[in-house]
C-alpha cells in the first residue's frame, strides 16, 4: 500500500508534534518512530523532515538546541514549546473528530452493505 | 585493514555528498550539518542491520529524497537565503538571470509614456501638479509589469494589480482639485504609497497573504530605494555635466535636461532599479546590514535628543512639557517623516537580519530606538490634538493625525514584541509577523486619504 502524498503531508505536522510531545528528540529518531508507529507504511523522503522542523520552529511550536550524539557528532535536538503544546492539543482534538467521523462512515457503510445483503436474500 | 579502507571510502563518499548538498543556496551550512548527521545515523542503522557500508550509503542517500525537492522545501521555508541566489534549485554557477531585455523594454516604455502628456501641452517643469498626481500612475505600472512578466504571473494576479492602477488613474484625474489646496498634495503622496504597496502584489506574484512574501517585498523596497538613489546620483552628475559642457560652447541645455533627461531618466530608473534588485541581489546584500548598523545608532541619538530638546523647550515657554514645542504646524510634518524613516530603518534591518540568530546588542539598540520613537510620537500626537482642538481640523492635520495614530500602534506593537524578543520570551518570527501583518493598514490608510479626503474636504 502506498499512502497518498496529500495525506502524508497532512499528517506530518501532527505526527511530529505528537512524537515531540513525548519528549525531546532529533530528526533521525523522529523518522524511525514514525516508521515504527505506521509499521513502515507511512514514509516520506528523509530530507523533507528538516524543512518541516524548521517551519515549526519558526512558528514557535518547537524549540531546538545543538547537542552531541553519543558518538560525539553534533546533533540538533527538538522539543515542544509551550505554544506548541497548545497547538498539539488543538490538532489532536481536530484529528479525533476527523478520525471518529471516518470510522463512523465506514461502520455505517458496513451496516448498509450487511442490510442490503440481508434484503436481497 | 579492509575495514579501515572501507571507512575511508565511506568518509570520502559522505564528504562528496556533503559538498554537493552545500552547493544549494537554500540549505545553510548548519542545515547541511544536520542533514549529514541524519545521513550518518541512517548509515549506522543500516549497517547494524547487516548492509555493507557502500550499500548503506546508497540506501541512506536515496531515502534522503531527491535533492531538488528537498532544496525547494528548504527554499520555501528560508526564502531569505535565496535572496542571495537567483534561481531556485540551481547551483550557484549557471545561467544568467533573465529579465534584462524586458527590463530595458519596459524602462524605455516608461520613459516614452511619461512624455505622452507633453503631446497635450503639459510640461514636466511647469505643470508640476499634473505630474505630481500622475507620476506613480505613469511609472509604477511598468515596474509592476516587469515583475509580473518575470514571474509569469497568472491572469488573476495581473487583474488584481491592474485594477487599482486604473482606479488611481481615474481618481487623480477626475477629481476637481483646487489648484492650491492641500488635498491635491495629499492625494499625490498617498496614491504613490498605495500604488507602491499594490506593486508588492505583483512582486509577491499574487501571494500577498504570505508573510514571507511580504517580508521579501519589504526587503525589495529597501534595496530598490538604494539603487534608485544611486542611479539618481549618477543622473545628477550627468545632468550637471550636460548643462556645463553645453553652456561652455554657448548653448543652454537646461530645457532638455528638465523636460527630457530628468523625467525620462527617472521613469526608466524606476524599472531598472527593480531589475537590479532582482538580478543582483547578492551584491547589495552586504550593504543592507552595514547601512542599518550605521544609521540605527545615529537615528536613536536623534530621537533621544528630540525628546529631551522638546521637553526642555516646552518647559522654557512654560507650557505643558513637550507638547507645545511639538505643536508648530510645519514641524508636525517633519516629525512624521522622521518616524517614517525610523520605521523604514527598522523594517530594512529586519529584512537583512538572520531570523534564526539570537537577540544581541543590536536588537537592544533597536528597542531603545523604538522607545524613543514612541516618546516622540506621543509628544507629536499631544501637540497635534491640541492644535486641532484650538484651530479646528484641516485635511493636512487629519492626515498627519491619522498617520500618527497608525504609527503609534505600529511602533508600540513593535516595541512590545522587541522587548519580549530581547528578553527571550518571543521568537524573532513574531516580531517579523507583526510588521508584515501591518502592511495592509498602510495601504488602507493611503487609499482612504487619497480617495476619500478630497471629496470630504471639497477638494480644497
Amino acid at each position: 500500500m502506498r499512502i497518498g502524498k496529500d495525506l502524508v503531508a497532512a499528517t506530518a505536522t501532527p505526527l511530529v508534534l505528537g512524537i515531540l510531545a513525548d519528549g525531546e528528540s532529533y530528526g533521525y529518531a523522529i523518522l524511525r518512530r514514525i516508521s515504527e508507529l505506521s509499521d513502515g507504511e507511512l514514509e516520506w523522503s528523509d530530507g523533507m523532515l528538516y524543512p518541516l522542523l524548521h517551519r515549526l520552529e519558526r512558528l514557535g511550536h518547537i524549540e531546538s538546541t545543538w547537542g552531541a550524539s553519543p558518538g560525539g557528532r553534533p546533533r540538533k535536538h527538538y522539543r515542544l514549546s509551550r505554544s506548541g503544546e497548545a497547538v498539539f492539543a488543538e490538532q489532536r482534538r481536530q484529528w479525533a473528530v476527523v478520525s471518529r467521523a471516518l470510522q463512523q462512515v465506514w461502520d455505517d457503510r458496513g451496516d448498509t452493505r450487511a442490510n442490503l445483503a440481508l434484503g436481497g436474500a | 585493514m579492509a575495514g579501515q579502507d572501507r571507512r575511508t571510502a565511506l568518509e570520502e563518499q559522505i564528504g562528496q555528498w556533503r559538498a554537493f548538498v552545500a552547493r544549494r543556496a537554500a540549505i545553510a551550512p548548519r542545515d547541511v550539518d544536520e542533514l549529514e548527521g541524519h545521513l550518518r545515523d541512517q548509515i549506522e542503522g543500516l549497517e547494524a542491520s547487516g548492509l555493507s557500508s557502500d550499500e548503506a550509503f546508497l540506501v541512506a542517500v536515496r531515502r534522503m529524497g531527491r535533492l531538488d525537492e528537498v532544496s525547494r522545501e528548504f527554499a520555501r521555508e528560508h526564502s531569505d537565503r535565496l535572496w542571495k541566489q537567483l534561481v531556485v534549485g540551481e547551483a550557484p554557477s549557471g545561467r544568467r538571470p533573465d529579465g534584462l531585455l524586458p527590463a530595458i523594454a519596459l524602462a524605455g516604455a516608461a520613459a516614452i509614456v511619461i512624455k505622452i502628456p507633453a503631446l497635450f501641452g503639459l510640461s514636466f517643469g511647469s505643470d508640476a501638479a499634473f505630474y505630481a498626481l500622475n507620476l506613480a500612475v505613469l511609472v509604477l505600472p511598468f515596474l509592476a509589469a516587469f515583475l509580473l512578466v518575470r514571474r509569469h504571473a497568472a491572469v488573476g494576479t495581473i487583474v488584481a494589480v491592474a485594477v487599482p492602477f486604473l482606479l488611481a488613474a481615474v481618481v487623480v484625474n477626475a477629481y476637481p482639485f483646487a489648484p492650491d489646496g492641500s488635498t491635491i498634495a495629499l492625494t499625490a503622496m498617498h496614491t504613490a504609497v498605495a500604488l507602491w504597496i499594490v506593486t508588492g502584489i505583483a512582486y509577491a506574484n499574487g501571494d500577498w497573504r504570505s508573510d514571507r512574501a511580504r517580508m521579501d517585498f519589504i526587503r525589495f523596497s529597501g534595496e530598490w530605494f538604494i539603487y534608485l538613489v544611486l542611479i539618481g546620483l549618477g543622473g545628477g552628475v550627468l545632468a550637471a555635466l550636460t548643462m556645463g559642457v553645453f553652456s561652455a560652447i554657448g548653448l543652454d541645455a537646461a530645457h532638455f535636461v528638465q523636460e527630457w533627461l530628468v523625467p525620462c531618466g527617472l521613469a526608466g530608473a524606476v524599472v531598472i532599479a527593480g531589475w537590479l534588485v532582482e538580478a543582483k541581489q547578492n551584491v547589495i546584500e552586504n550593504i543592507a546590514p552595514v547601512l542599518t548598523k550605521l544609521f540605527t545608532p545615529l537615528f536613536t541619538v536623534l530621537l533621544l535628543a528630540l525628546v529631551v530638546a522638546g521637553i526642555v523647550q516646552g518647559v522654557s515657554v512654560g507650557a505643558a512639557p513637550g507638547a507645545e514645542a511639538f505643536a508648530q504646524r510645519d514641524l508636525l510634518i517633519i516629525f512624521d517623516v522622521v518616524l517614517l524613516v525610523v520605521l523604514g530603518l527598522l523594517l530594512y534591518s529586519y529584512s537583512a537580519r538572520d531570523p534564526d540568530a539570537a537577540a544581541g546588542w543590536f536588537d537592544r539598540l533597536q528597542l531603545l530606538m523604538l522607545i524613543a520613537a514612541l516618546a516622540v510620537d506621543v509628544l507629536v500626537l499631544i501637540g497635534m490634538t491640541s492644535r486641532i482642538s484650538e484651530f479646528g481640523a484641516s485635511p493636512n492635520k487629519l492626515a498627519s493625525l491619522g498617520l500618527n495614530v497608525i504609527l503609534l500602534v505600529n511602533l508600540a506593537g513593535a516595541a512590545w514584541l522587541q522587548l519580549r524578543f530581547v528578553g527571550g520570551a518571543a521568537s524573532f518570527a513574531r516580531v517579523e509577523r507583526w510588521q508584515t501583518a501591518y502592511v495592509p493598514v498602510y495601504l488602507g490608510w493611503a487609499a482612504i486619504v487619497a480617495v476619500v479626503f478630497p471629496p470630504v474636504f471639497g477638494f480644497a
